[in-house]
């Protein structure tokens, strides 16, 4: 990967050298298809959110958002996450100056925060089910399990990505393959964040209320 | 091992069983032929593995026809059901089965023949006027159609093995719910509509992203063919639409497999909550199947009027608002919910302010023909006749979206006759024109206009005796999904009417599907050379029938609207020949191997097969890992190569 590549990605339309024609560019068609996928996965997200909105006061005689949900554990996901994703912010700029380990490293930093992350909610999870709260009791707590348990998976599939990236930057190195997917990458996994965004304050924070 | 798969599920009725026989001996005659014919191979390198959008194109077509001939099937056995089960008898179907053909011949013909037909086109003819040589994700363009065909397939399997669902083409929760559907019938309805669903988003993205950055030099939005337009505007809806089924099916999902309560009766669900989500998407569906039917009418009412489309901005303004406005009419879909009168209110006028736009569009067609040069060839004759339909059905359409009309006709087949006006003399007559003005590019044969014409005329005749009597019986109180009623309601003699018109329209198929043997077979009578049969205006015209792999030899540079039409004219310059090199994307059979799985996904998870999901699961995340860590590359053709293949079709235009 010669150097000038580094530098002229940043430029809006830096021509792909697999394809001949300017105008057919895979870099910026990759991103934007990228970012409507994307846009179909908020609205996955913004359906769970309403239907989340219209049950969560159906708890069918169980225990309500108010009596199962306490701060403490939804905090500290929440800055787990927020601390992955700005790791994977490094392992993008990173990968800006083509460096391969650190790349790598701040992946794997990524990938413990995003692990952290996934234990914590099957650890809440798993006390819920304990208690006997499970999905099965009620419509808001099938709701609850549903918006957040997607969240969760939508990680858990980030972080199997996350180690294909690093097995394709440690073999290859930055290419104009593996940069264009740790960018649609970092993509994803900032949008997950986001979207955590709205669950610890549609769910938790008002929850609590 | 086989979950709940047991012998029991290979047991039918007569009528299914000599489906489903007649089924596995088609299947199994096309695979002797291929083995006969020495075309496996053939078949495998240049289709089933293609990543071209027209070889692409031609397989959803495929797919459409041997799905529409099922759900055509259970339209005839539907209505001679009806013409006969009066009074003492009891008509050739068990209600079960009744209620499987009802379900499944709306499943049938909206998910795999409409939005074939809308993928299918978009393939087909998307790129050929925006002057590319492809699509923007060639691989996740296979995808989305090996999901889709793969879906279809799960739909036959549904047909020999089990039950199909009976709850409905939409499945409305809770007679869908695991309470009142235990069986395997909902799930294999989950099943196929969510893996189709998935696949319909992945071409969605796919043409939203290959209309906004592969268009030629010089093709600004404002240059762009309506039929484009219209493309585009449906790939918003696509985008926003499919995901809000793809959650809402997981909910049901959730419901019937891990006892969750969402939808169910009891345990604090709500299933009016589906019912909202499922229209949510709904109804910007049915903006979806209509809006290539407008795009074509766009393209043949110019082109055969020898004149530029009339009101051009409007048109595609009605387009965008119509798009928009699809997103917030759901309600009127069940106006008896009983939201009350300010929600019901706001809904009906919404859907009133739809007919505005659309007024818009038909007056634009009428206006292209005035001081025209009209043609009555019979991609024109589907026009006029879907103006009338659309116009008929529009109008009832209108007259359902008052709430007081409504709850008098709600699930009569008052409606039923409505929205069959929509989609058969819109989105099915807009096929059928797009499919003879477009017969031609893809096969360099002009399709035999008599039979045509023929073929029109029971269609066309055939339809308004099938469904006019709907919207009287509809008066008269039928409601929608009767497998009998009583000799003393007097509606047998239009349930006989329309048993005829639907006949009628059995005849018309007979003679399309004849007419296109016909001219298959005589080749030579039909060939056009010219590449461009109508005197068309729009860029898929300068090229040769059937277009090369690449598309166009010189990208084209345009400055106007019709620039293939004003080049005829002199109007605008030439392309100057220099060819180049052209790159194309390398054949895979990983689109091919992942819809496999999905659809062995789709089966395991039907049957509750746990080993075979989680294989065949894993086997899609392998695959997709396997896809992402490689390079996409492509095949280069040297200009040796293409001046060969230019030079044997002759000068350029």
């Amino acid at each position: 990967m010669d150097k000038s590549f580094v530098i002229r990605h940043t430029v809006e339309a830096h021509p792909d050298l697999s394809i001949p024609d300017p105008h057919q560019d895979a870099f910026v068609r990759t991103t934007l298809g990228f970012w409507m996928y994307l846009m179909t996965d908020c609205l996955i997200f913004a359906s769970l959110f309403i239907t989340y909105a219209v049950l969560h006061h159906e708890t069918f005689g169980g225990p309500s958002s108010r009596e199962l949900f306490e701060l403490k554990l939804p905090f500290a996901e929440t800055m787990a996450l927020l601390l992955s994703s700005v790791s994977c912010g490094f392992a993008i700029l990173a990968s800006l100056k083509n460096k391969k380990n650190k790349i790598i490293g701040w992946l794997i930093v990524a990938f413990l925060f995003g692990a952290a992350f996934v234990g914590m909610e099957l650890h809440e999870f798993n006390g819920l089910l304990q208690q006997g709260h499970s999905w099965r009791k009620s419509a808001f707590l099938s709701s609850f399990f549903t918006l957040v348990g997607t969240h969760g998976l939508h990680v858990s599939i980030g972080l199997l990505w996350m180690l294909v990236m690093m097995a394709q930057v440690f073999r290859n190195g930055v290419t104009l393959f593996t940069f264009r997917r740790l960018v649609i990458f970092g993509m994803f996994w900032h949008f997950l964040d986001l979207v955590w965004i709205f669950i610890f304050t549609f769910v938790y924070l008002i929850g609590v209320l | 091992m086989f979950g709940n798969l047991t012998w029991e599920a290979f047991r039918h009725d007569t009528i299914q069983s000599m489906a489903v026989i007649s089924m596995v001996f088609g299947g199994i005659g096309i695979a002797a032929l291929l083995f006969y014919l020495k075309r496996w191979k053939w078949l495998w390198k240049e289709w089933l593995t293609s990543v071209d959008p027209k070889r692409i194109g031609i397989m959803y077509m495929v797919v459409v026809l041997v799905m529409f001939c099922k759900g055509f099937s259970d339209a005839l056995l539907l209505r001679m059901q009806q013409a006969f089960s009066v009074g003492d008898s009891q008509g050739l179907l068990e209600p079960g089965h009744f209620q499987e053909i009802f379900s499944a011949h709306g499943t049938t013909m909206i998910f795999f023949v409409g939005m074939g037909i809308v993928f299918g086109l978009a393939n087909l003819i998307v790129p050929l006027q925006i002057g590319a040589r492809d699509v923007a994700y060639p691989f996740l363009n296979a995808l989305g159609f090996w999901l889709f065909a793969m879906a279809a397939i799960l739909s036959l399997v549904s047909l020999g093995i089990g039950h199909f669902s009976t709850a409905g083409w939409l499945a409305y929760p809770p007679l869908s719910g695991l309470e009142y559907s235990p069986g395997e019938g909902v799930d294999y309805w989950i099943w196929m509509v969510q893996i189709a669903g998935v696949g319909s988003t992945i071409s969605g993205i796919n043409f939203l992203a290959t209309i906004l950055k592969m268009r030629c030099p010089g093709m600004t939005l404002k240059k762009m063919p309506i039929f484009v337009w219209s493309i585009l505007c449906c790939m918003v809806m696509v985008i926003f639409a499919f995901p809000i089924l793809t959650a809402t099916l997981y909910m049901l999902t959730l419901d019937r497999y891990l006892g969750m309560h969402f939808f169910t009766a009891g345990g604090g669900g709500n299933f009016m909550m589906y019912v909202n989500l499922i229209w949510a998407w709904g109804h910007p569906e049915v903006y979806i199947l209509i809006f290539p039917a407008f795009g074509t009418f766009s393209e043949v009412v110019a082109t055969f009027s020898e004149k530029r489309i009339f009101g051009y901005l409007s048109m595609v303004w009605a387009l965008i608002i119509i798009a928009v406005l699809s997103f917030i009419v759901w309600l009127h879909h069940f106006f008896t919910m009983g939201a009350g009168p300010e929600v019901n209110a706001f809904f009906a006028v919404m859907t009133m302010v739809i007919a505005i736009p659309t007024g818009v569009k038909i007056f634009n067609w009428l206006f292209t023909k005035f001081r025209g040069r009209v043609h009555f060839s019979s991609p024109m004759l589907w026009f006029f006749a879907f103006l009338l339909n659309f116009t008929v059905a529009g109008m009832t359409g209108v007259l359902l979206s008052a709430p007081p009309v409504d709850y008098q006709v709600h699930n009569s087949l008052f409606l039923i006759a409505h929205f069959h006006g929509m989609v058969i003399g819109g989105v099915l007559f807009g096929f059928f024109s797009a499919f003879t003005y477009w017969f031609p590019k893809f096969t360099g044969l002009v399709l035999d206009e008599k039979l045509n014409k023929y073929a029109f005329w029971c269609w066309f005749s055939g339809f308004l005796l099938a469904f006019m009597p709907l919207y009287m019986l509809g008066f008269m109180g039928a409601t929608r999904r009767l497998n009998h009623y009583d000799a003393t309601t007097g509606w047998h003699p239009l349930f006989v009417l329309a048993a005829v018109g639907a006949l009628i329209i059995f005849f018309g198929a007979c003679i399309q599907v004849y007419g296109l043997y016909s001219t298959l077979k005589n080749r030579s009578k039909h060939r056009d050379r010219t590449g461009d049969p109508w005197n068309g205006r729009t860029l898929e015209w300068s090229t040769a029938s059937p277009p090369p792999i690449y598309n166009f030899a010189i990208i084209p540079t345009v400055n106007q609207l019709d620039p293939v039409w004003a080049m005829k004219r002199d109007e605008a310059p030439r392309p100057v020949c220099h060819y180049e090199d052209i790159h194309l994307p390398i054949n895979t059979a990983i689109p091919l191997y992942m819809g496999i799985l999905a659809l062995i996904f789709g089966f395991a998870m039907t049957w509750h097969i746990g080993w075979l999901s989680i294989v065949s699961f894993i086997g899609i995340v392998t695959l997709l890992i396997l896809r992402l860590s490689g390079h996409d590359e492509h095949d280069v053709m040297t200009v040796a190569e293409v001046k060969k293949i230019e030079a044997a079709r002759g000068s350029y235009g």
